[in-house]
């Protein structure tokens, strides 16, 4: 009796939309047998899209984007509102699943050869996806509107200013004005909250129609080429031959591999939280340390690292010509071998990526060109003497900031070299230099010290050596 | 399949018009389009213009008393804070700035942006090291603000700073936006 209700309920609704014969033809699409679990990765992406989509809407219930209040929302969400933290932990967590499966899919296309003919506008569209999931990465960060999203907001508007003629114009659009303020975040707000959703809602629909229209590539073959003469007749004969529903055939694997990152990111969310609030988004707190979420951490090290002088350039054209040149890939070869086992190129280019990305993030984590303003003077057993010149040279190390950049034994910065046994390497006469003229990450310090500062401070440099066993 | 497409013929359809021949069909296809276009243009100036706003409003430069002239000793640098030139009524403590003012003599003050020019992070005083470092990428500058060390491109920028009746007053400034 029920059933048959359902049935003519059913029947009526698709009779006056169409909708359930479409949504029916779209998930039973056929797809290539042996795509598995290698294709999990974009659906899983969508599927952290909507974590944040829902996550979202409802931090949006409490948070007021207003210069003035939203950071005491922000402490209300994590301190006072039921399941607060975990929400925000859920969107904190969210956000880095998206990141990375965004990379994880982008990878497997790439070694898959999927973005050759016909697909070469399903990769150029998930490249733009790629970026607008940035764009939102770093406008949450600074909806947080903590003393971090503050200076990070500035950090953004002066790489904006390094733009050749326009900068100073883009800076202040970033800014909302003259100086961080009441426009500042309500323009963040707009961008994060409406503009860059709406986009990514139109280019993963584009992106999905895209799929539906030249199908889920099937896994490649060493030694069968994509030939855009005969592509499309060969990839219809195998899908008529072995193609197999999309619900529930393949879509099985999309479903539980989503459940598992769900379950994973609200682990996370539970078990670690959201990241600690810093302090009031006050511009006047003079001390800051403003780092980047850690999946910009490694971008922050690129720009701690290049070549003094070429930042102008790197800043404007580098992450320019990475996107031009991502999107231009299907462009430039749209043919030929897809097997990653016959693309060593391939393999080394994605394994160069992933290197250049893991160690400039291991540098970012620990960002040694950072002073260690937190450097406290040295114990008297690291100095070895309580009063003298070594005892007065081993204060000014501390007082006059060298600390700050030097180490010696675990004390110290890691700006400039270890000076642990620098007395080992170096004569007198070259710290003198050294320390008189500076270098290129060093500060001259003729000006700044007496001689009998200059005398106390190499007589505690020269009982830096190695110790005998 | 002919048979087919003669079949499904309107049976209206008039021969094909000349290029120069102005259809009725062709003139309310332009029509449309030039109708949406000055609609679309309706909406997008005021539009475009609302967000692009801070562009069109007047920078109101004001000078802004940051303490008596004898609280700060000669030779010796030090935070001071003050409120921008015309913050928003919701801008809470984002309207407030800062600055390192230097005191050189009696009567001559110097006023550094806190921006290191590298990419704006506020910059610190070590009073004595005598070095102002930054905390992102290693920028460190000399007393008078010159570039001692790392990747900063320029000098720590200066604000206008003037002494009226026993105050030290800064004019408030932008942000510098590096451009080197």
């Amino acid at each position: 009796m029920l059933p048959r209700i359902f049935k003519r309920i059913r029947d009526w609704v698709d009779d006056r939309t169409g909708l359930p014969t479409a949504i029916g033809k779209m998930a039973g699409h056929l797809v290539p047998p042996d795509a598995k679990w290698w294709y999990v990765f974009g659906s899983a992406t969508l599927c952290a899209f909507m974590i944040q989509v829902i996550s979202g809407i409802a931090l949006a219930f409490s948070y007021i984007p207003s210069a003035s209040e939203a950071y005491s929302t922000l402490r209300f969400i994590s301190d006072e509102a039921p399941f607060g933290h975990f929400l925000r932990g859920l969107h904190y967590y969210g956000a880095s699943a998206m990141v990375l499966m965004v990379g994880l899919h982008m990878v497997q296309v790439f070694l898959f050869g999927s973005y050759k003919f016909p697909r070469e506008l399903n990769w150029a569209t998930g490249v733009l996806l790629l970026g607008f999931t940035l764009v939102m990465g770093f406008t949450g960060q600074l909806l947080r509107w903590d003393q971090n999203a503050v200076w990070s907001v500035v950090v953004g508007a002066e790489q904006a200013g390094r733009v050749p003629l326009i900068g100073e114009w883009l800076a202040h659009f970033t800014l909302g004005g003259d100086t961080v303020g009441g426009a500042t975040l309500t323009r963040f707000f707009a961008i994060h909250v409406f503009i860059m959703p709406a986009l990514i809602f139109a280019f993963v629909g584009l992106h999905l129609w895209l799929v539906l229209r030249h199908g889920i590539s099937e896994p490649p073959t060493a030694g069968k080429p994509v030939d855009p003469k005969t592509y499309r007749q060969e990839y219809k004969e195998l899908i008529e031959k072995k193609g197999r529903p999309f619900w529930p055939d393949a879509a099985w694997r999309d479903t539980v591999f989503c459940v598992g990152m769900i379950v994973a990111v609200a682990a996370l969310a539970l078990f670690f939280g959201a990241p600690q609030l810093g302090k009031p988004p006050d511009p006047s707190i003079i001390a800051a340390s403003p780092r980047p979420d850690w999946y910009l951490l490694w971008y922050f090290a690129v720009l701690a690292l290049l070549p003094h002088g070429s930042e102008k350039y790197f800043m404007v054209f580098g992450p320019l010509l990475v996107g031009l040149l991502l999107i231009a890939l299907p462009f430039i070869s749209n043919r030929g071998e897809r097997s990653p086992s016959r693309r060593p190129w391939a393999i080394a280019a994605v394994l160069m990526i992933v290197l250049m990305i893991a160690a400039l993030w291991v540098e970012g984590v620990r960002s040694p060109w950072s002073p260690n303003f937190k450097a406290q003077p040295l114990a008297m057993s690291v100095v070895g003497a309580t009063n003298g010149p070594v005892f007065v040279g081993a204060q000014l190390f501390h007082s006059k900031g060298c600390l700050d950049c030097h180490l010696i034994g675990d004390d110290g910065g890691r700006r400039g070299p270890d000076l642990t046994d620098v007395a080992s390497r170096l004569p007198k006469s070259q710290m003198i230099l050294r320390i008189s003229n500076g270098g290129v990450n060093m500060p001259a310090f003729a000006a700044n010290l007496s001689q009998a500062d200059m005398d106390a401070l190499i007589a505690f440099l020269q009982t830096r050596k190695i110790q005998p066993p | 399949m002919n048979e087919n497409q003669n079949k499904n013929t309107p049976p209206c359809q008039r021969p094909a018009p000349t290029p120069e021949e102005l259809t009725r069909r062709r003139f309310l296809e332009r029509l449309s389009l030039v109708a949406g276009g000055v609609g679309a243009l309706i909406l997008t100036v005021p539009i475009a213009g609302f967000i692009l706003a801070p562009f069109f409003a007047r920078r109101h430069e004001m000078w802004r008393s940051v303490g008596k002239v004898e609280s700060f000793k000669i030779g010796e640098t030090a935070a001071v804070q003050y409120e921008d030139a015309t913050p928003l009524p919701w801008a809470g403590v984002t309207a407030r700035s800062a600055a390192w003012l230097r005191r050189e003599s009696a009567d001559t003050f110097i006023a550094f942006s806190i921006n290191c020019t590298h990419l704006g992070c506020p910059v610190r005083w070590l009073a004595e090291a005598n070095l102002f470092m930054c905390p992102c990428h290693g920028g460190v500058y000399y007393k008078d603000g010159a570039v001692a060390a790392g990747p900063p491109p320029s000098p720590l920028p200066r604000y206008p700073v003037r002494v009226k009746d026993g105050d030290v007053q800064i004019q408030t400034a932008s942000i510098p936006i590096s451009n080197k």
